[in-house]
């Protein structure tokens, strides 16, 4: 067999576009990502009822004591180190409504970015977990989340820090978070895209029963926690001063300096110190 | 001759090293001082209080909650505390790096002061941490949280005080008579120094850095972007006001440790200090003021808050500077310790306001310190001036160095 110029040079030719595009293309092949994108959590107030039937599941999955408050109108309940999430009532421009609340699975958590020891965990299906072994107990992530949703053991000489993972254990055993498996139909748990265009297929077919926003898409860089609501959200409880962009990003000016002035700023000290040295006729003698 | 290296030097003939650290442990002087009158006392019941809360948890001795995480232990004894401690950065760059000799009599107290400053309000942070058993993860471990301002910050502090000790181990081996030691740890100090600013320029604003997320809880005319550097220039005057005013009283208190010449050439450096805190205050209170225009705030000037604001503007920085600049002009002594003790008073409101006052501002319920928090407080300071007096004491600090270690050079 012989191979003439033409064929040679289109053999290199193909070889050289599949090496190029096949390997760039390849090694990210839409099956593995799907695999690992952001779960995330629906929450439709519209079509919650307040039965904290949620509540009780998720106390029931952490060990933790079961809610026996009563839910009042506007009486703000708030999640503790022994409750991980809570339902409130709100009376709003539309009547009273109810709103849940825990912790929003931020794509970009402040409270990982906070942690120094990593106890604070994004995974890669999208909870943010805490790890007691790496734990220092410093309670950055509490000053740095703008959802103030880490709470921390203040009477325990051995203090962990309670917040929702969204039952991250459940997860990869493939099975649901423990309130959505409790709830009729106001959670829905899923990808957080699938999770999105749901959301908007409900704002798009009943615009009247929606406002026109997900909460959870933009703010803060995107949640994996996703509300709908028939009020505004500064209705419910929720910051509408908070930034649309992630809460990492304030730091990330000064954390790119540190590594220029760690290697620029000694060399200079040292020109400096090599240039001074010989300033000052040393008459008197300052050992 | 007050030189005090000569007696030790004779003790130190006959017996071994560690015979000789062991006699020095034992306290001198006498006991009965009003200083000692008031802290015993004060750190017996702080070390009560610490038992209390490793044995009940943090709560049961302070005041903080779910929505104010952070006190006055780390708002004053670390944010502020180390802002103190500045002075010796500074004034190593100005006797090592620029040469300023004129300086150098007082870079030992101020190393030491420094480190101390470090070792303890560093310390203390320990009592503030919830599972402190867990503190080596970031240093050893792979639980480097890299994206953490927090983790800088750490690693900063603890190779920060690694220079410092490196900068005051000429006199320790002075101390001991360890004429080696001496010979290659004072070959170090140039190295130690430049490692020291560079460090120190990244965890004073970085102290600032860690309240860049916590962006919807600060009050905005106290919040912005900016904080770090504000930090780092505030760090300069506030670390020279505490030398002025350590000076000032360790040469009353000890004045039978310092030597005639440092003793002479104090007044000559507190002039000479007053008028780089000038400097400094005029270059802080000219970027807070850019700051402040940049933040479109003026309407919250007319707010309680607002005028918290100006008092800390006006009272705690711009008078104090005019105040630095009206000294120097007239050599006026006391008008400058006035001046650096109004820096402080400013200082300590600047974090303050940043960390505690400012912090949840809005709240229903204001975070006040318990008792019991500042008591720990006290008893962490009183600690540090007791090793700070036992150091100062027996090495040579505020005086001369002993004739062997000046030979060497």
């Amino acid at each position: 067999m012989s191979i003439d110029r033409r064929n040679f040079i289109r053999i290199i030719g193909i070889a050289g576009v599949s090496l190029a595009v096949g390997n760039s293309f390849g090694a990210t092949t839409p099956e593995k990502e799907s695999e690992v994108e952001f779960r995330g959590m629906l929450y439709d107030s519209t079509r919650c009822i307040g039965c904290r039937a949620c509540e009780k599941a998720c106390a029931k999955a952490h060990n933790l004591p079961e809610p026996k408050d009563e839910l009042k109108v506007d009486v703000l309940r708030k999640t503790s180190e022994s409750q991980r999430s809570v339902i409130n009532n709100y009376t709003t421009s539309k009547g009273e409504v109810f709103i849940r609340k825990q912790c929003m699975q931020c794509n970009e958590p402040a409270c990982t970015a906070a942690c120094l020891t990593q106890a604070m965990f994004k995974t890669k299906e999208g909870p943010v977990i805490w790890r007691a072994d790496k734990c220092m107990g410093c309670r950055y992530c509490m000053v740095s989340c703008p959802f103030d949703i880490p709470k921390f053991e203040f009477h325990s000489s051995n203090p962990i820090i309670q917040k929702c993972d969204m039952c991250y254990d459940r997860i990869i055993k493939g099975q649901i978070p423990a309130c959505a498996e409790a709830c009729g139909d106001a959670l829905t748990f899923g990808t957080r895209r699938e999770l999105i265009a749901e959301a908007r297929k409900r704002i798009a077919e009943n615009p009247k029963d929606y406002i026109d926003q997900i909460y959870g898409e933009n703010v803060a860089g995107g949640t994996g926690s996703l509300y709908l609501s028939s009020v505004p959200f500064n209705e419910v409880g929720f910051n509408a001063g908070l930034q649309n962009s992630s809460y990492p990003a304030l730091t990330k000016g000064f954390l790119y300096s540190v590594p220029s002035v760690d290697v620029l700023l000694p060399p200079l000290l040292l020109a400096i110190h090599e240039a001074t040295k010989n300033n000052h006729s040393n008459d008197e003698d300052h050992d | 001759m007050t030189n005090p290296a000569y007696p030790i030097a004779k003790e130190n003939n006959g017996k071994s090293s560690w015979k000789f650290v062991f006699s020095e442990l034992k306290p001198q002087g006498k006991w009965f001082t009003p200083f000692n009158i008031i802290s015993i006392p004060i750190i017996l019941l702080g070390l009560g209080i610490i038992v209390v809360r490793f044995w009940k948890g943090l709560g049961s001795v302070t005041n903080l909650s779910q929505e104010v995480p952070w006190g006055i232990w780390i708002g004053f004894d670390v944010v502020t505390g180390v802002a103190f401690a500045g002075g010796a950065y500074v004034v190593t760059f100005m006797v090592y790096i620029l040469n300023m000799k004129k300086y150098h009599s007082i870079v030992r107290v101020t190393v030491l002061n420094g480190f101390l400053a470090y070792a303890f309000y560093t310390g203390a942070l320990l009592l503030d941490l919830g599972r402190p058993w867990n503190v080596v993860n970031p240093v050893i471990g792979n639980n480097f949280g890299t994206s953490s301002v927090l983790f800088l910050v750490a690693w900063h502090f603890l190779l920060y005080m690694l220079a410092e000790l490196i900068e005051f181990s000429p006199a320790i081996a002075e101390w001991l008579g360890a004429r080696r030691a001496h010979k290659i740890l004072s070959g170090m100090t140039v190295g130690a120094v430049i490692l020291g600013i560079t460090l120190s320029t990244l965890h004073q604003s970085g102290l600032g850095a860690l309240y860049l997320m916590a962006k919807d809880k600060i009050h905005p005319l106290w919040y912005s972007e900016f904080i770090p550097i504000l930090f780092l220039v505030s760090s300069i005057f506030a670390g020279l006001s505490m030398v002025i005013f350590e000076g000032s009283i360790s040469h009353k208190v000890f004045f039978d440790k310092v030597s005639e010449k440092n003793e002479k050439a104090q007044n000559g450096i507190i002039h000479g200090l007053s008028k780089i805190c000038a400097g400094a205050m005029f270059a802080y209170f000219f970027l807070q003021f850019l700051v402040f225009i940049h933040g479109k705030n003026w309407g919250l000037l007319n707010t309680p808050m607002g005028y918290w604001f100006l008092v800390e503007m006006i009272g705690f920085v711009l008078i104090p500077m005019m105040l630095f600049f009206y000294s120097y002009r007239t050599s006026n002594l006391f008008l400058i310790r006035l001046a650096a003790i109004l820096t402080m008073i400013g200082v300590i409101l600047n974090r303050l306001n940043v960390t505690v006052i400012g912090f949840r501002w809005d709240a229903a319920v204001h975070y006040i310190p318990s008792l019991m928090e500042i008591i720990v407080t006290l008893t962490v300071i009183f600690i540090e001036v007791w090793v700070f007096r036992w150091v100062i004491n027996r090495m040579p600090v505020l005086g001369e160095s002993p004739v062997w270690a000046k030979e060497e050079k």
